[in-house]
């Protein structure tokens, strides 16, 4: 079983992205599930959400306290909450900031950094960088096919912002894999 | 704050002083003075309560509570509070 | 192979309830309960219930009161409430049960206020024990899905008649995505038969439901309840089986087990938490531990042979509950499991544990943790009869 906690803020999405990472494993084939850690909802303050990928049916009911990965939505929740705890040794944690991997202070784990604030302003044009996130957690990854992430998103999104949050991830991916 | 639990789920007032919601911004307002004209729209408009009149008349952004929101810059007048990403 | 669909299991509900095809659904929105009608209003005003009525009523209060008019006109009901709206219900819920409305109600399992929490335990239905309603518990969303057709079938039948609330856990299965199979309306024609109750309100042939009754009578209208919860005890089993032969899935009739033939000791739990069970179970098997698991499925009618006949063989018996009766310090499956082992041949030490209260996430090391409890209180006997297991001594 893999599973993944993903770091946001309110109104960023990070309960969507969760959906959406179970959506796209079971298209790949898949038993998986994604829940908020349900809190009292506001926009803006921190949140954090789940998922879960595995071959066989998944009963556990608990939270993630020893994750494979990490996805952190907002860089600036580095300084507020222990975006590492419980990782596994060699687990990944994948932030969205403009810096260096390198250069995060206080985070022992393996960190891939990926700018996509940036990329979700030059595609979506708006700051929303879940599903930017989604893109590369497949691409840093290899759990999730691109092509299940893409209909993940684009059968959540119809129209317009549906094709362009598919190409976001399409541009994440690409990023990413070049990196890993 | 106390560590020991009040029965009752009894809470003492001013307890959010201490959650500093600032932290929550994605966008911060950045308040340029030369183009104030002291209108106060800004003052009355905020939710939180994060913009504060100084002693001449304009006006300063409490940063520790202001959460970004940007009602102030949608409804000032001249174009004073510009909204800009967060340096992180 | 029936398709499955990566839905929330709130969703799963709603869909569960509407190809049952009721014909008056008034509800109320509260969390964690929300989602559910909220998609049934969806349906309701897509025209994809029929001729369903859907009506948004000023409170849980009205909103039994309504059930309880459109039943009594022979109206097929749903609704869907937790916590304080559950409460809310309290006085009207013992008028559905004593007028003999099969009324079917969805309890997203809350805590009570105060102190004010949104969050998952039993108390708000265990508080209902004695209204008179059946009560079953899901372990999942598939389970809670799967429980709605069962439950319209077991309170419809005519030697049961009465209300019953299909429980399942708020947030931790209303709230959580995964793969479900959406009920087939074709499957769910043929499993569960349309709605024909022998007494109905009628302008052309008049009567009365929950009339007046003196002394002289009212014990007997109270033992007749009873018998319908007996003859509820069967039907359950009857109903899960019928259920697997059409739809080919099985949760357990009054109970089920899990590791339980030859386990010394028996864990017992309802809800969300049996699958967290199952999972550590499988592990602690691995290191040879004889631990199993008694899964309690329906909580009223209480099954209590079924109980003394699974649990016999046993070492300790450690019931794990989501409710506490403050002033006896214990939950509500503890306090019933050792009522039914009383006047029995049956003495096997039971050591209750109390957790995951208000939301309290409940991780494996917690059930590790009780298993060697246990094991500690086979060889040296128990001497805190019932405790929480996740209290925070520092707070207090």
């Amino acid at each position: 079983m893999k599973e993944i906690r993903i770091h946001g803020r309110g109104g960023q999405g990070s309960v969507t992205a969760a959906e959406l990472l179970a959506v796209a494993a079971f298209e790949d084939g898949k038993y998986s599930q994604a829940f908020p850690s349900f809190g009292v909802e506001r926009r803006g303050a921190p949140v954090v959400a789940f998922t879960r990928i595995d071959d066989k049916p998944i009963r556990m009911r608990s939270q993630v306290y020893e994750p494979d990965y990490v996805v952190v939505q907002d860089a600036t929740l580095i300084d507020v909450i222990d975006v590492a705890g419980g990782i596994k040794k060699d687990g990944l944690i994948i932030i969205n900031t403009e810096k260096d991997a390198g250069k995060l202070k206080n985070i022992s784990a393996k960190v891939m950094a990926i700018d996509a604030t940036k990329i979700a302003m030059d595609v979506i044009g708006r700051p929303i960088v879940n599903t930017v996130l989604l893109g590369a957690f497949a691409g840093a990854t290899g759990e999730i096919r691109l092509e299940s992430i893409k209909k993940a998103v684009g059968e959540r999104f119809s129209g317009k912002i549906g094709e362009k949050n598919v190409a976001a991830v399409d541009a994440a991916y690409k990023a990413m894999e070049a990196h890993a | 704050m106390s560590s020991k639990l009040c029965i009752g789920g009894i809470v003492e007032p001013g307890s959010t002083v201490i959650n500093k919601t600032g932290s929550w911004r994605t966008f911060k307002p950045i308040y340029q003075k030369e183009k104030c004209i002291k209108c106060g729209i800004c003052e009355l408009s905020c939710p939180e309560n994060c913009i504060i009149k100084t002693e001449d008349g304009y006006y300063e952004i409490d940063y520790d509570y202001c959460k970004g929101c940007g009602i102030c810059s949608n409804e000032c007048p001249r174009e004073t509070i510009e909204m800009v990403l967060e340096e992180k | 192979m029936s398709k499955l669909t990566v839905v929330e299991g709130s969703y799963a509900v709603a869909h569960a309830a509407k190809v049952c095809r009721p014909d008056v659904i008034p509800a109320y929105p509260i969390t964690p309960q929300t989602h559910i009608v909220e998609e049934l209003s969806k349906f309701a005003a897509n025209g994809e219930i029929g001729a369903c009525e859907y009506i948004t009523v000023e409170s849980e209060f009205s909103a039994i009161s309504a059930l309880i008019g459109a039943c009594a006109a022979g109206a097929r009901t749903y609704s869907a409430t937790t916590s304080q709206g559950l409460a809310l219900m309290h006085e009207v819920l013992f008028n559905a049960s004593g007028m003999r409305l099969p009324l079917v109600m969805t309890v997203a399992n809350r805590a009570m206020s105060a102190p004010l929490s949104i969050w998952n335990d039993h108390q708000d239905s265990i508080a209902q024990r004695d209204t008179g309603w059946i009560q079953l518990y899901a372990e999942d969303p598939q389970e809670a899905a799967d429980m709605t057709p069962q439950v319209y079938k077991i309170c419809e039948d005519n030697k049961i008649m009465l209300p019953a609330m299909a429980c399942f856990d708020g947030f931790i299965l209303t709230h959580v995505y995964e793969p479900v199979v959406l009920l087939e309306q074709d499957l769910t024609d043929e499993f569960l038969p349309p709605f024909a109750p022998e007494h109905i309100l009628d302008p052309s042939n008049p009567k009365t439901f929950g009339a007046f009754a003196d002394p002289g009578v009212y014990s007997e209208f109270r033992y007749m309840q009873e018998l319908g919860m007996s003859a509820a005890l069967k039907k359950i089993e009857t109903v899960a089986d019928e259920f697997n032969e059409i739809y080919g899935r099985y949760y357990g009739g009054l109970i089920d087990g899990y590791y339980l033939d030859d386990a010394e000791i028996v864990l017992v739990a309802m809800g969300s938490v049996i699958g967290t069970i199952k999972d550590v179970l499988d592990e602690l098997r691995a290191e040879g531990k004889k631990v199993g698991l008694l899964k309690i499925r329906s909580f009223r009618p209480f099954p209590t042979d079924a109980i003394r006949n699974a649990v016999k063989n046993a070492a300790i018996i450690v019931p794990l509950d989501k409710s506490i009766s403050i002033g006896k310090y214990e939950g509500a499956l503890c306090t019933e499991i050792k009522a039914s082992l009383y006047n029995t041949k049956i003495d096997i030490p039971v050591l209750g544990y109390m957790f995951g209260h208000g939301g309290r996430d409940i991780p494996p090391e917690r059930i590790k943790k009780i298993v060697s409890e246990a094991e500690k209180a086979i060889v040296n006997g128990i001497t805190i009869e019932s405790s929480y297991v996740d209290l925070r001594e520092e707070l207090l």
